[in-house]
Order: C-alpha cells, then structure tokens, then sequence
C-alpha cells in the first residue's frame, strides 16, 4: 500500500505540474492548446542537450530550458495565436492552429534530435527501501520534491505578484482586464511564455528519470486535457486536483488490475465519462465557464 | 563604356557556357546508370519512428554506397539504386495507401511494413500487383502458403525465443519466468509465443498477465507487480528500444536482481543513456555489427551510416539485409527485374556470400521448418549481451 501511495503522489506531483501550463493558457486564451505535450519534449530535449551532451550542471541546464521555452511560447502567441485570434472569433480557429502546431513541432523534433530514446546520467544515485514496503529512487523523491516546490512558487507567483494579478485578471474577464488597463495582448503573450516554460519544466525534470522521445508529445497532451478535464478547464486549483487524482488512479489502477492486463486507463476513461456525465464542468469549474 | 559592356557581357556568357556544360555533364553522368527503384513502407514518424527510420536509413546508407561505388550491375545492365519511401505513420491504411502507390511507380520490391497488422493490410495489394514485400512481421499466415509474395526481413521471436531461453536454462540455471508486453498486436503475439516456448522448455511462468500502453512513460508502477513474483528471468516480450531502457531502469531500481531479456533488436546508445550501469547483462537479439562477427564490410556500412545520418542505430545490424537480398537475388536472376514469379523461383536455390559477416557465413532464403517454404531472409540469429556501454555476442544461431 506504501509503494501504491508513493508512486501515486509522485506521479500526481508531475501530472499536476504539466497541467497548469495547459489549465492557464486556456483560462487566459480560451486555446486549447493540443500542442503542449509537445512543448514537454522540447523542454526534454533542452535538458538533454545542455546537461546529457554538454555536460553542464542539471540547474543550468534546467534553467535554460525555461527560458528557452518561455522564448518559444512567447513566439508561438505572437507569431501564430495572436494573428489568427484577431481575425477569426471561431474557436476552432485556435483549434485546428494548435494541432498544426503540434504536428509541425514533431516533425522539428524529429529533424533536430532524432527518432532515438534519450536519457541522461542520474541526478541522484541511490535507492531509498523500507523494508521492501516502500522503494523509492532518490532521484524520484527529488523530482517529486522539486515539482512541488515549482506548482508552490507558480501559485504564490499568480496570488502576488503585479504579473500573476494581470493574469487573473486576464482570466476572470478579458474584456473588463482591458478596461482597467490591462496590456491584453503583453499578458497573454506572457501567459503563453509561462504555461509553455512548465511544459518544459516538466519535460526538463523527467528526462532525468523516464528519458525523452519525440512520441511523448501526442499522450502527455491526452493525459494533460484529462487532469484539466477532472480538475475543472481553466482553475488552478482544478489542475492540480485533477493531476493528483490522475497519478493516484493509475498508481492504484495498475497494482489492482494488473492480473486482467492492461484495463487501468480502461476504467479511468470510463469513470471519467460518468464523472463528466454528471459533472461536466469539472471538480472546481463553474458551470458557465 | 562599350567595351565594358562587351566584357561584361563576355563574361555572362562564358558563365551561361559553363553552367549548361556542367549541367550536360550532370545529365550525362546521371543517364549513365539505369534506375533500379526499390520500395520502403514503414512507420517513419510518430512514436514509433524509431522502428522504420533505423530501417529506411539502412537502405539509404547502403545505396548510397552501391551508386557511389558505380552502381549495381544486373544482367549486364548497370542501375543506380533508388530507395522511394511512404511512412504509413504505422496505419495499416497508410500502409495500403503506400503499397498502392510503390504499385503505380512500377516498383516491384518493398521493403517494410514494420508491424503485423499493416504487413497483413498489403498482402493483398502485393499480390494483386506482382509486389514481394519483406516485412519486420511475425504472422506465420503471411510466409506459409497460400501466401507466397511476403519474405520475413528478421528472425520471428518463436525462432529466437527458444533459442534464448534454452540458453539461459543451461548455461545460467534459469528455472522461473516472467513475461511484459505492451498492450499491441505485435509485442501480445510475440509474449504468447515466448510463453508456450518457455512452457515447452519446462520454465515456470510465473507472470504474463501484465501489459502496459506504448505510450507509457514511468514503468515503475507497471513493473511493481511483476518483480513481486520473483522470477529468475524477466522477459520484455515485443519492447521498442524507447521503452527497453525504463523498463530495465525501474525493475532493478525496485530490487529485481535476476536476468532481463528481449527478443527485438536493441541499441547501445539508448540503453546506456536510459539505464546506464543498471543495463549490463541485458540479453537482446542482435545483427552483425559486433566485433567479434563483424566483417569490413559491415564496419564500412557503419561508418557510412554515421557519417550520412550523424549516428548509427544498432536496429540497423539486422535491418540492413534486406535490399542485399533484394539485389543479389536479381543478380542471380536477372529475369526477376520484371517478374516476382521468377524471384520466387530463385528463391528456392539462391545463395551468396555474406558481406557483413566474417568467415564463409551465406545469403540465403529460410523458413522451411517455421513456413514450410523459403519466406524469410537468413539473418544471423545472433544474442547479444549488453554491458559497459556496447553489446558482446553471446551465442550465434542459424535459423532454418
């Protein structure tokens, strides 16, 4: 039961992360961006570059890699979003613009860094074994520990500073955020750049432990709208739920059912859709939006 | 001024000579050779790139050289090698789609697809079109009759299962046996033939049940069941070389101190990144590239590979034999250009020597005792054991 609850927290710590990204561009942009998974490889890659290759310290290497994806949002809003958001009020305008995205990120991915798994030495060596109750690499509880550090700097960030008030403000009503003032387009800009920087954050921290390759992108986008969905699109706080709920379900789902095969994402999905049946907005979503 | 003008002009003409001199040169070295087209249809994106890529990139790299080094000669008739690919992005009707158009090219020999259900898609377009295809597939319908247009490009796991376990039973004393297969056509086949061939061996299957998504990414929760069955050998029934590592990774992370084994290919680089030290011991199947069997020419082909691509995949020791078949068998029948039913016939009694490997190894078709005709390609079944960063060769086996 120990390892059923480590796995499960590890696991929702990750989950959660990579869905706030997700949960705070749609809340700012009402974009659902499905090319987000991808931006988790990227973010993988980076590290892989800096830290695996060039040898440098797994903090430079993991700094650079938020500052290069928060580059790369803040590119994709002004360049791609911005433009089409101006001249179409259709959704699946931004729609269909996030999965060309995706696809062409993957066929960059593939040109840059290769069909090949990727992985890089470990940060940490060493295995923490209660007993054979609880096994549990020491690389994992540090990722784990530094993923809940960033979701508690990426909170206390959005509830106090001048950046995270605009955004919310951003989120709550665009177009009353305008009349206070509100830089509409900077914000969003920035609000990209940041959902983007956690993709590549998480991307950055679990290549040390499951590696990167450029197939990741297509599922990690998947898992992430499930955790938005559970949690409620566009709340923080619904991201994080439903990102902690999703790890502890497969965590459990795949000790308990591991006799009949491969069913845990089987019963997830089906239970998500009784869920949604009854709650379509979500854990903490409101129901007008 | 005029004369300026006349110079300059001078000048631009003697330019314009040159280029269309250069470019009738290029026309003239390039209408030297006939083009002998051979077809690729495999997944070359999407997460299972890996697979196709190592295998196109293999004929690349190797035609490359063919035409470099003049061509290959047929019946008199010089061709430079043409290899056109489709990725079927592991669709079975991208697959179709893909056949069809190698059919509209005139292409009569492909190479791919790479997984069971889109080789089993194409058959019938294959047939339908005088097409002999060599899929990385392992259904015994596609080689046994009344198939006859598909060559298996590889050693299928029910050859190489028990050729492993067998080995490892003998030599390391392995009694108990746990099987993991993602949740696929492919790696599900490929664990139900290791199960019956452990059975039939006397092993005792202690796990079977347990799969896991292609899309997986942490495998610690997934393996955590298994390992508390205690097995002797661990066995990663149909595992993409993505996945091999973190497999590894996370079972001997939770204690697991037995063997781990694969039936697939594998590659060095990833293993090593992905698992590091936690890899040594990693029993896979393997080509010819190890130094221990690798002739010049397979060392040559690597370094080719390397230089065309920036790195070698170890998939390709295995991938790079099929366009040698290909070509060597229209050599010795250079009627099968135009005719498969000629190939098929020269397929009973052909042989050559095998490039990639040292001492008097052959070229030759197989797969009488598995298909009861020649169906496949006799790839050296070689087992590699994977330790400090590289593979050494275990044991090497025939395949009949």
């Amino acid at each position: 039961m120990e390892q059923i609850i480590a796995n499960g927290l590890y696991l929702g710590a990750q989950y959660a992360l990579i869905a706030l990204g997700l949960t705070l561009i749609f809340a700012l942009m009402n974009v659902l961006n499905f090319a987000h998974g991808q931006l988790y490889v990227i973010g993988g890659f980076v590290t892989y570059t800096i830290y695996g290759q060039l040898g440098l310290p797994y903090v430079v290497a993991l700094a650079a890699t938020a500052i290069s994806l928060a580059l790369l949002g803040g590119i994709i809003e002004k360049f791609l979003f911005r433009p089409v958001i101006r001249r179409s009020s259709r959704e699946e305008s931004t729609m269909l613009l996030a999965a060309g995205i995706a696809f062409l990120l993957d066929a960059i991915i593939l040109l840059v860094f290769g069909e090949k798994q990727r992985g890089v030495p470990k940060i940490l060596n060493g295995v923490l074994n209660l007993d054979f109750r609880l096994i549990m690499p020491y690389d994992r509880i540090l990722i784990c520990g530094l993923a809940i550090f960033f979701i508690t700097a990426f909170i206390l960030y959005m509830q106090y500073s001048k950046t995270g008030r605009a955004l919310r403000a951003l989120a709550q009503d665009r177009t009353a955020a305008y009349l206070m003032g509100v830089d509409v387009e900077r914000y969003s800009m920035i609000g990209f750049a940041l959902g983007a920087m956690l993709a590549g954050i998480v991307g950055g921290l679990l290549v040390t432990i499951t590696g990167v390759n450029l197939g990741m992108g297509g599922p990690t986008s998947i898992k992430a709208f499930m955790m938005v969905m559970i949690g409620g699109a566009g709340v923080i706080s619904g991201a994080i739920a439903g990102g902690l709920i999703l790890g502890m379900m497969e965590s459990v789902g795949l000790s308990v059912f591991s006799e009949y095969g491969d069913v845990t994402y089987l019963v997830i999905f089906a239970t998500l859709m009784v869920f949604l049946a009854i709650r379509p907005q979500g854990l903490m979503g409101k129901p007008w939006g | 001024m005029i004369t300026k003008r006349s110079a300059r002009l001078r000048h631009v003409l003697v330019g314009l000579v040159g280029a269309v001199a250069i470019a009738a040169g290029s026309v003239a070295a390039q209408a030297a050779n006939k083009e002998l087209k051979i077809g690729f249809v495999g997944v070359t994106s999407g997460p299972a790139a890996a697979w196709g890529i190592s295998n196109v990139r293999s004929m690349q790299a190797r035609a490359a050289w063919i035409n470099e080094t003049g061509g290959v000669k047929i019946g008199g008739t010089t061709y430079d090698v043409n290899i056109v690919t489709f990725d079927d992005q592991k669709d079975p009707k991208r697959a179709i789609a893909g056949m069809e158009k190698m059919a509209q090219e005139g292409i009569h020999y492909v190479v791919g697809p790479n997984v069971d259900d889109g080789a089993a898609a194409v058959r019938p377009v294959a047939e339908r079109n005088g097409i002999i295809y060599f899929p990385y597939a392992f259904p015994k319908a596609l080689y046994t009759k009344p198939a006859s247009n598909a060559v298996l490009g590889m050693v299928a796991n029910y050859q190489s299962g028990p050729a492993i376990y067998t080995y490892l039973k003998d030599k390391k004393g392995v009694k108990t046996v746990a099987f993991i297969a993602a949740n696929e056509s492919d790696p599900l086949s490929q664990r139900d033939g290791g199960v019956a061939a452990a059975k039939a061996l006397g092993l005792k299957v202690v796990s079977d049940s347990v799969t896991y998504q292609v899309d997986t990414t942490d495998f610690t929760p997934v393996i955590t069941p298994v390992i508390k069955t205690r097995p002797d050998l661990l066995v990663l029934s149909g595992v993409a070389p993505a996945n091999a590592p973190q497999i590894i990774r996370s079972a001997r992370e939770l204690g697991f101190q037995g063997l781990i084994s694969t039936e697939t290919a594998q590659d060095a680089t990833v293993l090593r990144e992905g698992a590091g030290s936690l890899a040594d011991g990693f029993i896979s199947v393997g080509g010819a590239s190890t130094p221990e069997i690798a002739s010049d020419a397979m060392k040559e082909f690597v370094a080719r590979y390397t230089k065309m691509f920036g790195e070698y995949n170890d998939e390709s020791n295995t991938k790079v034999y099929a366009l040698e078949y290909i070509l060597e068998t229209l050599k010795a029948n250079p009627a099968a250009m135009n005719d498969v039913e000629a190939f098929k016939t020269t397929m009973d009694t052909f042989s050559a020597p095998n490039p990639y490997m040292k001492g008097d190894a052959v070229l030759k078709y197989v797969g009488t005792s598995s298909f009861g005709q020649r169906r496949q390609v006799a790839v050296p079944l070689v087992v590699n054991e994977y330790r400090d960063g590289k593979f050494e060769t275990l044991f090497v086996a025939e395949v009949d």
